[in-house]
């Protein structure tokens, strides 16, 4: 096997007394849609911020290209290549598309205006253009307020972002949650056209029909550990809620 | 070219200091430098963001019909006598020291913050510059006397700006509360330092004569030079800059800025610090203009500028607003006085007017809006 792009290694995390994760282990490999599943407390979403350097782990280590890294932060993630679309997608609704895709990292006019911090929104727009219809969305304006999107748009938006800057990773918390049938669709082809632009997708969902759709493969969470992992094509739903809930032991390789 | 490119010919750019890298961006703009034959006023975006923009300006636009509905009316309603320069001037005057106050509170209100400290910073400002003048030469003072008790009414505003954006920022006040507080506190050492009596001999003549009462030209007052001087800065700032930007941001969802990696907390003392440097500056203009220290008469400056950010369309919610808005919410209360007297109606009679108004804004502004986000 090759040396994964990104991998945790008995990580634990409390928080007072409960033990989010106890530890837990998880591995995407370049190039691959990986999900992460688990009920309700599996601690998904503590694991994906750990991934994401957004929370520090108590213990255990994660490595990026095998190289055990310290993430000190969100920002330092997204320097190495790794982007995460949060499920809240922490969009600023009154702003527009094309200034929620660059926010804080926007770019500037040329010359003493730059300096000054001007912005070039026509820089800006132009890029959110093509970004937005490379991932294949249609807005009809990339200037008009968030707000005014709908969900669907707004997930892109957020989606779009991440694509635009993530180099090697994106992480999607429970992408489609908020989503109507068509929009789901749209949402795992587009996780498709990442992953086919070499990007690995890390999908944290909760939807199995969807998970077995788009991803590669399953890591399976339960009680802070990882307790299996599948290969989706040779998986079933059955098999994947079973390991989710217990009720099957330890299938393929456990923590 | 994709977004990813640009981003990497732009990565040395630092979030949070105010130094831009030039972004190199190749094929991005043909809108180099402000030289070209840009609008005379400000160098802000055109072409297809103009128009957007345009109708991002909806906002202002329906509160600029009011004051334009006002004029009207005063205009036909005493005809020659409302409308002439003097009223002009006078109105202008009357308005400068609050269009400088809502330029501060404009920024503040955007990030969903407020600030009820405005008219006691600039009563504290007024006072710690006047004991300076005092004690240096009084009324008679000199040019560097002047220099020295501008700069000390700019650094105490700007000091409790800063403070009271540490107290909202780093200690998660609400802003309320710490504007509260703070507009006590800056009021009583006021009082303090004067024993409550308006010291004399507080500016110098030679302040008064050149900036509170000379005028640009022999036409402009000083005052409203400065006025909107510092709007139209301010303004262009608010518009087209980055701090701009991430003022709208944090209004708009801080926490979303602040996964972004942008400084939130240095941001908002910034924007406190502005709204306190305002003041400083409202203070010398009001020393200036007036020659007193006015310390009990600033207790309703904060609720009247805040009247005039939100009649300017700004939202107290966060994310809204802007400083032309204010512009026209501060000339509306401004209008509606003269104009009452003009007309002989009881000027006491704008209270309610405004009040009214004010209400009926943001009425109007919420069934916009709503209608809006439905879409």
């Amino acid at each position: 096997m090759p040396t994964p792009l990104l991998e945790a290694q008995e990580v634990v995390k409390h928080y007072g007394q409960v033990h989010a994760l106890d530890g837990a282990a998880f591995t995407a490999q370049a190039g691959e849609v990986v999900a992460l599943i688990g009920d309700n407390g599996a601690g998904k979403s503590t694991l994906v911020k750990i991934l994401s350097g957004a929370v520090a782990p108590d213990a255990g280590r994660v490595l990026i290209d095998g190289e055990p890294v310290r993430l000190s932060g969100p920002l330092d993630a997204q320097r190495r290549g790794l982007e995460t679309v949060y499920q809240d997608l922490a969009l600023a609704p009154d702003l527009d598309a094309a200034a929620n895709l660059y926010l804080g990292r926007e770019l500037y006019r040329r010359g003493l205006l730059g300096r000054l911090g001007f912005l070039n929104r026509a820089a800006m727009r132009e890029a959110a253009v093509e970004a937005f219809a490379e991932l294949g969305v249609s807005l009809r304006d990339v200037g008009v307020s968030v707000a005014s999107l709908s969900g669907g748009q707004r997930q892109s938006v957020a989606v779009a972002r991440a694509v635009a800057f993530a180099s090697r990773l994106i992480f999607l918390d429970e992408p489609t949650a908020a989503l109507g049938v068509v929009q789901r669709g749209h949402v795992l082809d587009t996780i498709r056209r990442v992953r086919d632009r070499g990007i690995t997708v890390v999908l944290i969902s909760h939807n199995m029909p969807e998970v077995l759709a788009v991803a590669d493969r399953v890591e399976v969470l339960r009680l802070g550990r990882r307790v299996a992992s599948f290969t989706a094509a040779r998986t079933s739903v059955d098999e994947l809620v079973g390991a989710m809930t217990g009720a099957l032991d330890t299938i393929g390789e456990a923590a | 070219m994709s977004p990813a490119d640009l981003e990497k010919q732009n990565s040395a750019t630092p979030s949070e200091t105010s130094s831009a890298t030039p972004a190199p961006a190749p094929a991005a703009t043909p809108d180099a430098a402000p030289a070209a034959p840009a609008p005379p006023v400000a160098p802000t975006a055109s072409g297809p963001w103009g128009i957007l923009r345009r109708l991002g300006a909806a906002n202002e636009a329906w509160t600029f019909g009011i004051l334009l509905v006002l004029v009207a009316y005063f205009t036909i309603a005493a005809p020659g006598k409302f409308l002439t320069q003097y009223d002009i001037t006078q109105i202008a005057t009357n308005a400068a020291i609050y269009l400088v106050l809502g330029v501060g509170m404009t920024y503040v209100i955007i990030t969903a913050g407020i600030d009820l400290s405005v008219g006691s910073v600039l009563v504290l400002s007024a006072v710690l510059s006047a004991e300076y003048t005092i004690h240096h030469g009084g009324s008679g003072s000199g040019w560097g006397v002047i220099t020295i008790s501008i700069l000390i009414s700019l650094a105490t505003g700007l000091a409790w700006g800063v403070m009271q954006g540490l107290l909202v920022a780093k200690a998660k006040v609400p802003p309320l509360i710490v504007t509260l507080g703070g507009f006590g506190a800056a009021l009583g050492l006021a009082q303090i330092i004067t024993g409550g009596q308006d010291p004399a001999g507080a500016v110098s003549t030679r302040l008064q004569t050149s900036i509170g009462f000379g005028k640009l030209f022999g036409q402009i007052p000083w005052l409203v030079v400065i006025a909107f001087a510092t709007t139209a800065v301010f303004g262009v700032m608010l518009a087209s800059t980055r701090f701009g930007r991430y003022t709208y941001a944090i209004g708009s969802n801080a926490d979303a800025v602040r996964r972004a990696g942008i400084a939130v907390d240095r941001h908002l003392v910034k924007v406190y610090g502005l709204a306190g440097l305002m003041a400083g500056l409202g203070s010398v203009m009001w020393l200036a203009s007036y020659g007193t220290t006015s310390i009990a008469g600033h207790s309703t400056d904060n609720l009247k500028v805040i009247t005039a950010v939100v009649l300017g369309g700004a939202s107290l919610f966060g994310g809204r607003g802007s400083v032309l808005g204010t512009v026209i919410g501060v000339f509306i209360p401004a209008v509606l006085t003269t104009g009452l007297i003009i007309i002989g109606v009881q000027q006491y009679w704008q209270d309610v007017a405004i009040g009214a108004v004010l209400v009926l804004a943001v009425y109007v502004d919420q069934l916009r809006r709503r209608g809006r986000e439905r879409g």
